[in-house]
């Protein structure tokens, strides 16, 4: 049995979980199943959805290196935006791979928080 | 059953292993709070998402009411309505009964659906659904190992190691939305996004990715469209 407050140590403790998490999130989902279902790829409605969540995720993005939390709170604003530009750059240059932008990115992330601080 | 188990290698992919480095901060975030180990567990079968497992964690654990909590996590699940969307035409050319779709859209989120659009393009039609279902069912298996691993380590990492690990993932997300940027708009829209989204957040937080996302989409299609007229 958990130590959480209220309504959240009732129930077993999980189904508050169940209807604020599941039941919560879940609707948007099956929405977006039923209204992409009929949709086509090629219509103009589609690509402004399309764009529409590439933007969401790339503001999730900035977001996150923007206003950090947690430990990443503790590396300075020239060292979060200089990685994240090492990283881009790393990405283009070994042709759009992956792990290189992400491997080079990271380590000017502790190169800069080592050296700059 | 040969796609399914082709899917799951996806969860040794780097956007998935860069997820898994997130998670274990979740999973210490979750003991730090008062979670159990088991509903530490819950939350992202329930969820299949990590800012709604964190808001709904932290909203518990201040022992907010059952209405505020679900408010804070539907907000931030609205995403997954346009996401699901732009990964319907991929999920949808299988035999089987349309009830099937419902199941895997469970596992439309950032991660997920980033390898879906990577690799759904390159599998037979009538077996993307089941190949959907081997990337989703594998990315959480590697994520509840991940969240029990934070759970049961949390506090044992430097400080550095936990910041590199979490700085990851957004700039995993940025390169793998580029990768499969395929139109004008979208790269348009990866760029309005990263310069709108600051601002959103510090004017409409809790709205902040809503209005970024109509915004910066809506920009984005109209240049899109100006450039190819």
């Amino acid at each position: 049995m958990s130590n959480l407050p209220g309504v959240w140590g009732t129930w077993g403790g999980y189904l508050p979980f169940f209807v604020a998490g599941f039941l919560a999130s879940e609707p948007w989902r099956w929405a977006g199943a039923l209204i992409g279902r009929d949709l086509d790829p090629n219509s103009e409605v589609f690509i402004w959805v399309r764009a529409v969540s590439s933007a969401i995720v790339a503001g999730l993005v900035a977001r996150l290196v923007v206003f950090p939390t947690g430990a990443m709170a503790a590396m300075s604003a020239p060292t979060r935006y200089g990685a994240a530009a090492v990283g881009i750059a790393a990405f283009f240059a070994f042709r759009k791979n992956l792990g290189a932008g992400v491997l080079a990115g990271t380590l000017a992330l502790l190169a800069g928080h080592f050296i700059i601080g | 059953m040969r796609a399914f188990w082709q899917g799951t290698l996806a969860m040794y992919g780097v956007p998935a292993l860069v997820l898994y480095a997130g998670i274990l901060g979740y999973g210490a975030f979750a003991r730090e709070v008062g979670l159990t180990l088991g509903q530490a567990l819950a939350l992202p079968i329930f969820l299949q998402a990590l800012p709604a497992q964190v808001v709904l964690a932290d909203h518990a654990a201040r022992g907010a009411s059952l209405a505020a909590a679900a408010l804070a996590v539907s907000l931030t699940a609205v995403r997954f309505l346009p996401m699901t969307v732009v990964i319907m035409p991929w999920l949808k050319g299988h035999s089987g009964p349309r009830w099937h779709e419902l199941l895997v859209v469970h596992f439309v989120a950032v991660t997920v659906w980033i390898e879906g659009l990577r690799r759904l393009p390159t599998a037979p039609a009538e077996v993307r659904l089941v190949y959907y279902l081997g990337i989703g069912v594998g990315i959480l298996t590697g994520t509840l190992a991940s969240t029990a691993l934070g759970y049961l380590a949390a506090g044992t990492v430097p400080q550095w190691m936990a910041a590199a690990l979490l700085f990851t993932m957004p700039l995993t997300f940025l390169l793998a939305m580029i990768e499969t940027a395929r139109s004008r708009a979208d790269h348009f829209a990866i760029v309005a996004g990263v310069v709108i989204a600051p601002f959103a957040s510090m004017w409409l937080p809790g709205f902040d990715l809503l209005v970024t996302g109509l915004a910066g989409g809506t920009l984005a299609w109209v240049l899109g469209r100006w450039r190819r007229a």
